[in-house]
């Protein structure tokens, strides 16, 4: 059983008004570097990233990070993820920013990604934008800009449909089967 | 059940468009299949920019032991490996023969045990006898890698070649590779064979009637004794070390000759592609397969054989780790 929880035209405002709140939280002028969280991460950080410029007149730096390095169950899980390239093409060193992801949930991606950010310098500040926002937070992780917030039960599962990698737009919300598998 | 960091397997929209790794060992090319050759380069590049970092390590391995056991003498592999293990914050062992119980007769099932007993995740083999890697692989539970055993094969070296290729070349398919010197002591050909005509490359074979072994058009390649002649249409030159630690017969007249007939000479490489890429997988003999210029020229990507070394071999050292078996 599954339900809608966002459609096109309601991701796109969402992205919109993220943007004003960067902007505006940033009035001195000195915009985030954007980095999205691969998968469906990197795909709302461009758009993300877009639209501020848009909005600020100039283009923020941007990066991709595939955290799957740095994961805390690399050893537990049934299969190896497939590692994707992370492309941080500036200094992290001293500059503000903005991790981008589709889904909060445990916080352990975003543990990740602050762990791999380390790896590359010491950022002058670390903000988390994220698309939905579903609770059951197993880390002290929040976020400081979010779409829209869905409580939900361990029993179902939020997916993100961004139009660049499953064809269209939208969140659905999903059920579980019995046997904790989620249906087709 | 769980979000994106704690994954749950059975996704059906999170998957990633590659077939997953379940292999527990990495023998040899000629049982990979096209997809997992592909899972590995991807996985490889990926890698690659972890060594451009001013911090060049991820926690990927930590907390699992690798051993490098060589029976036989290696600089190159041997350090590559290491490497490779310890920018996945692996531990690492190195055990070489020489100065070892081996040289008091301890057997290889032996060796091995032992080391594992010590509580090793994988071990990374090179010995002098072809299937010895095989062997191992039924003697102890620790993930095996080949790196090189007899004449057999070498299959992180075709991988990193074939990473090289793919570098400086859109794609494998249709490309014409051509091996040239040793083929018949050579596992890195051997390897290079399975990978790359699984990936849809043309290999062409060349060298004297001697060191070409009986048969090989089996694997699908084409054999030719005349270098000068199928040079213009060659993509990817490949040249094998002469081999003199391995000849105990008289397989051409004498290294001048050899050198006349198939070395690569700045004069032999006017009759080449003007895109033609070089390759050799270390050491080089000067002079022999090809001459100076030519190996430190611009067609030549030897050195970036070995950067890549290190990538491929951590991509495969991660995916060992990873695999729970078929």
């Amino acid at each position: 059983m599954s339900k809608q929880i966002l459609t096109s035209a309601e991701i796109d405002k969402v992205l919109t008004r993220i943007a004003h709140e960067v902007v505006e939280k940033h009035k001195d002028g000195h915009i985030p570097a954007v980095v999205g969280i691969r998968t469906c991460g990197e795909f709302l950080a461009k758009r993300l990233a877009s639209k501020i410029q848009q909005i600020a007149g100039r283009a923020p730096l941007t990066g991709v990070l595939d955290i799957n390095l740095y994961r805390d169950d690399l050893t537990r899980i049934a299969e190896t993820p497939v590692v994707h390239e992370t492309q941080i093409p500036f200094e992290v060193e001293n500059q503000v920013i903005l991790l981008v992801d589709d889904v909060l949930y445990t916080g352990r991606t975003v543990r990740a990604a602050l762990d791999a950010l380390a790896d590359f310098g010491r950022p002058k500040a670390v903000e988390l934008c994220v698309l939905i926002d579903r609770g059951h937070r197993e880390l002290p992780i929040r976020a400081d800009y979010v779409g829209k917030n869905i409580p939900t039960s361990l029993n179902e599962v939020v997916h993100v449909h961004l139009t660049e990698k499953h064809g269209q737009d939208e969140v659905v919300v999903e059920e579980k089967n019995g046997n904790g598998k989620a249906r087709p | 059940m769980k979000g994106k960091a704690d994954a749950e397997p059975q996704d059906p929209h999170g998957l990633p468009e590659e077939t997953r790794w379940t292999k527990k060992h990495l023998l040899s090319l000629e049982e990979l299949t096209p997809e997992e050759i592909q899972t590995v380069l991807k996985t490889a590049s990926s890698f690659k920019e972890v060594s451009t970092r001013t911090v060049k390590k991820v926690p990927a391995l930590r907390g699992k032991t690798v051993a490098n056991l060589f029976f036989e003498s290696s600089t190159r592999t041997r350090t590559s490996f290491e490497l490779a293990a310890k920018r996945l914050s692996a531990d690492i062992l190195n055990f070489s023969s020489t100065g070892s119980s081996t040289s008091k007769g301890e057997s290889l099932k032996d060796t091995a045990r032992n080391i594992e007993a010590m509580n090793v995740d994988i071990i990374v083999m090179r010995h002098s006898s072809s299937g010895s890697a095989e062997y191992l692989s039924r003697c102890v539970d620790a993930g095996v890698v080949n790196a090189g055993d007899g004449i057999h094969e070498h299959p992180t070296q075709g991988l990193l070649d074939m990473f090289t290729i793919l570098e400086n070349k859109k794609s494998l398919k249709g490309l014409k590779v051509c091996f040239v010197g040793d083929i018949l002591h050579s596992r890195v050909a051997r390897s290079n064979i399975w990978g790359m005509t699984k990936m849809g490359v043309q290999v062409i074979v060349c060298g004297p009637p001697t060191l070409i072994p009986k048969e090989v058009e089996r694997l699908g390649v084409k054999v030719v004794y005349d270098l000068d002649e199928i040079l213009p249409e060659i993509d990817v030159l490949y040249l094998l070390r002469i081999q003199l630690e391995r000849q105990q017969g008289h397989f051409f007249p004498s290294i001048r000759e050899y050198a006349g007939e198939y070395g690569i000479s700045l004069q032999r490489m006017k009759r080449a592609k003007k895109d033609v890429l070089i390759m050799h997988p270390g050491p080089i003999n000067r002079g022999v397969e090809l001459a100076s210029e030519v190996a430190d020229g611009p067609h030549s990507v030897i050195l970036d054989q070995v950067t890549n070394g290190v990538a491929v071999r951590m991509a495969v050292l991660y995916l060992i780790a990873g695999a729970k078996g078929e």
